[in-house]
């Protein structure tokens, strides 16, 4: 039961039965789509970025526990940030949900999904929110055309 | 034979894991294990090419299994027996030889909604290929195929019919006999994965044109699947792939090819899989006669009611023992993760049926699925499990 603690910590329980800053953007200029085929995980982000900055982040999530509350917590970590740091954030945190960082650089709330190491099918739960991120975040097409 | 004792003949569960995931495989009883090692130790060579004792041994050992398989399924001959790699490689040697030949421009594949991956992609990149229609025959809510509504879909257009004998989702067992009476002729195959190692076959009664079956679902190794097809269709099929020991003779200008099933068997064969999956056979055969399953599926059916909040998907009369639900306010996935936290192992996903997800309106599901080492102390661990997953999710 200490390892089910560990997992599933109650701030990731919160942020799974009620996600901060779901929805969709109207009008946003980033937007991208996350699929977890394993599990059946699915992601749809929007974000408002103006003069590289997060203005704004919405996504709808239909997955497990793990990755809704990942998507959730992401979102309140990166808003406001600048794409630059949302990005170097995402490279960190997968850092240590992959174990490739041994330490937590205080990373806030995020910390609470180091206990997703121990157990690898779930990283990839965890990670999708930040993978959808960067790639809406990095979409060159979507900057083309973008007002 | 009781659950007892045949749980002990699986080497795997001793360490006292509840593995409820035999549909995606079956554990391997020690037989099974021993077999394959004795023959690597006693009998090893390649087969059908060499001119000394041993390979001969080998072969002897290899199309021993052949003449098991085909009485395993009640096949006319041995002949009709071809070895593949798994269910998947026998629906798609089916598909790209014999679907090749038969379905053209405007012609139309027939399946149903509950059918494995591996029983739609071949169908529609055949389909894609010809310009052909595939078509999908509905299930009822409760995962039973509507058969009047199949039955309206086989046209003059329809070419070929392909069917799993058993849903590796719902447990739903199709009526094959039926749906072969209805095809009237119509080629029909089956995707029996999820049936073999649950219920008698008998291929002459059922009537089909070709059974596809894999090893690896019944006790037996992996990499080794069984294509049965009628004879007439064999002879008429061309080659799947070219190598050796499918040829008769081969020049540059010309090959001309070795006789059904070889034919379809190029290259060196898993020879010693082969031979594991005859223990398997025999295993299968005996276990079954003592087995539980079907009692033990209606308890896990009943038990899995009482818990609120927990929905069963699939509750088909007739059925093989396999267990979709879902849980309020808990994605499968997690189901998944807290029950192999407590020592119970099921599946959480699409179960590579992703149209059927759609089709139910449910993203995932967790699915149990017996084998026949499993017995009751399995059912309590999981139940233990569940309720673990209530005090986490509330």
């Amino acid at each position: 039961v200490d390892d089910l603690r560990e997992l599933y910590q109650q701030v990731i329980l919160d942020h799974y039965k009620q996600p901060r800053n779901s929805g969709e953007i109207e009008n946003a200029n980033r937007h991208a789509d996350g699929n977890n085929p394993l599990c059946g995980d699915k992601l749809h982000l929007t974000a408002s970025v103006s003069d590289g900055k997060i203005e704004d982040i919405k996504f709808q999530a239909s997955g497990c526990a793990i990755s809704t509350a990942s998507a959730s917590l992401m979102s309140e970590a990166v808003k406001g940030k600048t794409v630059s740091e949302a990005l170097a954030l995402g490279e960190q945190f997968r850092g240590v949900v992959t174990g490739g960082t041994p330490e937590l650089h205080d990373m806030g709330k995020l910390e609470v999904f180091a206990g997703v190491r121990d157990y690898p099918v779930r990283v990839k739960c965890a990670v999708l929110p930040w993978h959808t991120l960067r790639a809406a975040l990095t979409q060159i097409e979507e900057e083309v055309t973008t007002e | 034979m009781n659950a007892v004792s045949l749980r002990e003949q699986f080497p795997i569960l001793r360490s006292g894991l509840a593995y409820l995931d035999s549909a995606s495989s079956t554990q391997k009883p020690l037989r099974v294990i021993e077999r394959e090692a004795s023959f690597y130790k006693e009998q090893y060579a390649n087969v059908h090419r060499g001119v000394y004792k041993l390979s001969q041994t080998a072969t002897d050992a290899y199309e021993g299994v052949r003449r098991q398989t085909a009485a395993f399924i009640n096949a006319k001959s041995e002949r009709e027996i071809v070895f593949t790699k798994g269910t998947t490689e026998a629906i798609n040697l089916v598909a790209s030889t014999f679907g090749r030949q038969r379905v053209g421009a405007g012609d139309e594949v027939l399946i149903t909604e509950m059918e494995h991956h591996s029983n739609i992609v071949p169908w529609q990149m055949l389909c894609e290929e010809k310009g052909a229609k595939l078509v999908v025959a509905a299930i009822d809510d409760d995962g039973v195929l509507l058969l009047d509504k199949f039955a309206s879909l086989i046209t003059a257009k329809t070419k070929l019919i392909a069917v799993s004998y058993a849903s590796n989702v719902l447990g739903t067992i199709n009526p094959i006999r039926e749906i072969v009476q209805m095809a009237n002729g119509i080629p029909v195959l089956v995707d029996a994965a999820q049936a073999v190692a649950h219920e008698r076959v008998d291929v002459q009664a059922l009537g089909c044109d070709f059974f596809a079956f894999s090893s690896h679902k019944m006790y037996g190794p992996t990499g080794v699947g069984v294509l049965h097809g009628k004879l007439e269709h064999l002879e008429s099929m061309p080659p799947y792939q070219g190598g050796g020991d499918m040829i008769r003779t081969v020049s540059f200008e010309k090959t001309q090819y070795n006789e059904v099933p070889f034919k379809f068997e190029a290259g060196t064969p898993n020879i010693a899989g082969v031979v594991g999956f005859g223990e398997a056979i025999s295993f299968t055969q005996e276990a079954l006669r003592s087995s539980g399953e079907n009692a033990l599926t209606q308890l896990t059916i009943d038990k899995l009611k009482a818990i609120p909040g927990l929905q069963i998907i699939g509750n088909a009369e007739h059925r093989s023992p396999v267990v979709s639900f879902v849980m309020d306010g808990v994605h499968p996935h997690d189901i998944g993760t807290i029950l192999d936290i407590n020592g119970v192992a099921i599946r959480a996903g699409h179960h590579c049926a992703e149209p059927l997800m759609h089709r139910l309106n449910v993203p995932a599901t967790a699915r149990v699925s017996l084998g026949v080492y499993n017995d009751e102390s399995d059912i309590d661990k999981l139940l233990k499990a569940l309720h673990k997953v209530r005090e986490v999710f509330g």
